[in-house]
């Protein structure tokens, strides 16, 4: 079911002020495929996240990273998310006073516009959205409170989801989405990763748990250590290490 | 003294009618500026606001025309309900106004022609509340001096006045800087209910300088707001002095988004138990504008409370002051007062000087303050960034929603889309400097 290559990341450097957190980065993901990316604190997780993303801070020294062809580095974060690049949040932020509904509609125009289509209405944007709440099991009050604000763990994460299902990526790259939440929580951000499986789409997991991946299955799995990829393999690999633990991983990438 | 003296001119050039009490009053008003002259940077309450320039300024008292362009102005600002008052140039403009039907013994007009009519009912209150004894005080002095006309809202006990009172003051400078000493008096009898909307705008360099009264009864509720849009070459200064009776709830809605030199003082007086009192104020600053309030709430009897909520958005080289005073006397137990200044400053060269002020003599009480001075999220702008909105819709929307939480409860529905329009208008303009986004960089070019 592999298509074109989505995402090609060629030796990717990147540091945080003078430390170098990732030495090396190389991967490749086609449309239709679901990677994880497991890895131990400070491998470099949400570093390859944040700069995939585009987020201040962190300074790339070497290699590249293609998005369906086009340097994605050069690309302004908001130019990424509406070429269909979408980070779901590892802490997602609240803001207090935007309201949930208006701020998923503005950023769905934002990348409908992008996409040549006209803006959604409102009363269509209700419906659209009130369909995908169902689908992530989101009470639709939600819709009325401020983004994020006063969300549990767990809601904010099907906050993240919800966002995922109403703007359709390309490339959907999970931070660590999994990470405290309940068995519930866990199959909804499945299930919503699952609906984007097509061979139009690809999904980027990076978590530290392999609990995730008894219910996203993924195509291939990667384990990242001192900044490297170290060592890919298909969905046996998780279940190795869980077994093994990361500690023979780490002291192959000498981290 | 010859700044003080255009304004010892322009009073003997007005005449003096008006009942013998107010005739006393304001000479004693006079007197009283003649020895205090304009408050200057020694005083602790002006220590951030300098009128030097204002002070040495020659004004001149208005002509009595109505210009085709006042009535311009006001059409632009009026509500389109309830009973609409509007003055130009300090004189009620009758063809310009609107006062629907009102219930029995509720005055809703001229101050002027209140005081023709009914003396005895507006003698005993006018030039009571706001003193002009201290040297902080001498701009309510001048106005007090000047009191010929402005608004009376008299509604009687019991009374509930369902629509909105809305007072629109508009000045007009052509040539000659004017000056204006617009007087409001509210009177909110035992058990009554009134919403007042007093609104400030104009073209020209003016100086407006208001002074509002207001006595809320017993168990009586005034909704009030100041809404100061004045020209960007004007000069506001504003008092709002307040008494209330036992179990009253007085409600302050204060929004300066206008004018040069802004100043508004509002002080309530906890005069009687199990009172209870909403301060709440936005200011919007931008360019070389100053923008300075003052607030006391002043717990005498037990068990009051008050809430005061002020928020400050400056951008450019714009200056403001916040002062919020809070004292709970020795009688006051059981009040409970909140009060917090929040500021968000989106340029290095805005500043704001904010001292929220918490004086307590009595033991037995809850009280807590406190003030912030923040920028934009940045997470929360990558956020929005993250989800494609640009970096300038990501600012303007933090801003609104930093705006939004004041102007969302307003009840007066008509004011809240006034608001809602002129300050992102206004945050606009400070998102998009010369149509560039804040970041000074091309969309999509990496920082």
């Amino acid at each position: 079911m592999s298509g074109d290559v989505i995402l090609q990341i060629e030796n990717l450097h990147a540091q945080v002020g003078t430390t170098a957190i990732l030495r090396g980065i190389d991967l490749i993901v086609r449309r239709g495929e679901v990677h994880a990316i497991m890895g131990p604190n400070g491998s470099g997780k949400s570093t390859l996240c944040n700069v995939l993303a585009g987020r201040d801070g962190y300074t790339v020294t070497a290699g590249r990273v293609l998005y369906d062809g086009q340097d994605l580095l050069a690309m302004a974060p908001e130019e990424r998310a509406r070429a269909g690049v979408f980070l779901a949040f590892q802490y997602p932020v609240e803001i207090p006073g935007v309201g949930n509904a208006y701020f998923l509609r503005t950023a769905l125009n934002a990348v409908r516009k992008h996409r040549g289509l006209e803006p959604i209405d409102a009363m269509d944007f209700l419906t659209l959205v009130k369909a995908k709440m169902q689908s992530v099991d989101m009470d639709p009050k939600f819709l009325n409170r401020s983004v994020n604000e006063g969300f549990s763990g767990g809601e904010k994460k099907r906050n993240e989801i919800l966002q995922m299902a109403v703007l359709e990526p390309t490339l959907a790259i999970l931070d660590e989405t999994d990470s405290g939440l309940d068995i519930d929580a866990l199959r909804v951000v499945a299930d919503g990763v699952n609906a984007l499986r097509n061979d139009r789409h690809a999904v980027v997991a990076i978590t530290h748990y392999q609990r995730l991946l008894n219910y996203l299955v993924p195509d291939v799995v990667h384990v990242l250590a001192g900044g490297r990829i170290v060592k890919s393999g298909d969905k046996q690999l998780a279940s190795e290490l869980e077994a093994v633990g990361y500690a023979p991983f780490e002291a192959a990438a000498g981290a | 003294m010859t700044t003080l003296d255009c304004h010892l001119q322009n009073f003997r050039q007005l005449d003096g009618d008006g009942p013998a009490t107010v005739r006393v009053l304001r000479e004693r008003a006079l007197g009283r500026f003649a020895e205090l002259g304009f408050p200057t940077t020694a005083l602790e309450d002006w220590k951030y606001t300098n009128l030097a320039s204002l002070a040495e300024h020659a004004f001149r008292l208005p002509d009595a025309e109505v210009p085709d362009e006042a009535a311009q102005l006001a059409a632009g600002a009026r509500f389109g309900v309830g009973i609409e008052l509007v003055f130009v140039n300090g004189r009620y403009a009758a063809a310009l106004s609107s006062v629907a039907a009102l219930p029995p013994g509720v005055l809703a007009g001229s101050l002027a022609e209140a005081l023709r009519t009914h003396p005895e009912l507006i003698e005993p209150h006018l030039g009571r509340y706001a003193s002009f004894e201290h040297a902080s005080e001498s701009l309510t002095a001048l106005n007090t001096a000047f009191v010929r006309d402005g608004a009376c809202i008299y509604v009687p006990v019991g009374t509930a006045l369902e629509v909105p009172v809305h007072c629109l003051y508009v000045s007009l400078a052509r040539g000659d800087a004017i000056v204006t000493h617009p007087r409001t008096l509210i009177v909110a009898g035992e058990g009554s209910r009134v919403t007042v909307v007093e609104q400030y705008l104009g073209r020209g360099a003016y100086w407006t300088n208001a002074v509002t009264e207001a006595i809320v009864g017993a168990g009586a509720a005034l909704a009030h707001h100041t809404v100061q849009r004045e020209a960007e070459p004007a000069t506001h200064v504003g008092v709002v002095a307040v008494e209330q009776a036992a179990d009253s709830t007085f409600t302050s809605r204060a929004f300066s988004l206008g004018a040069a030199l802004a100043r508004t003082d509002i002080a309530t007086r906890l005069g009687a138990p199990g009172a209870a009192c909403t301060l709440q104020g936005l200011y919007v600053a931008r360019g070389t504008q100053h923008v300075d309030h003052h607030t006391t709430i002043d717990h005498r009897q037990p068990r009051g409370r008050s809430r005061e909520l002020y928020k400050g958005i400056m951008d450019g080289r714009a200056t403001a002051v916040f002062n919020g005073k809070v004292f709970v006397r020795p009688h006051a137990q059981q009040s409970d007062a909140e009060q917090l200044n929040k500021n968000l400053l989106l340029s290095d060269d805005a500043q704001i000087d904010t001292k929220p002020q918490l004086e307590i003599l009595a033991d037995d009480v809850k009280c807590s303050h406190g003030a912030t001075i923040g920028q934009l999220d940045d997470d929360a702008i990558f956020y929005l960034r993250a989800r494609g909105l640009d970096a300038a819709t990501a600012r303007q929307m933090l801003i609104g929603a930093f705006a939004n939480e004041l102007i969302d409860p307003l009840e007066v529905a008509p004011l809240r889309a006034q608001l809602a329009a002129d300050v992102a208008a206004r945050l606009q303009a400070a998102v998009h400097p010369d149509g560039l986004a804040l970041d000074r960089a091309p969309e999509g070019v990496q920082p």
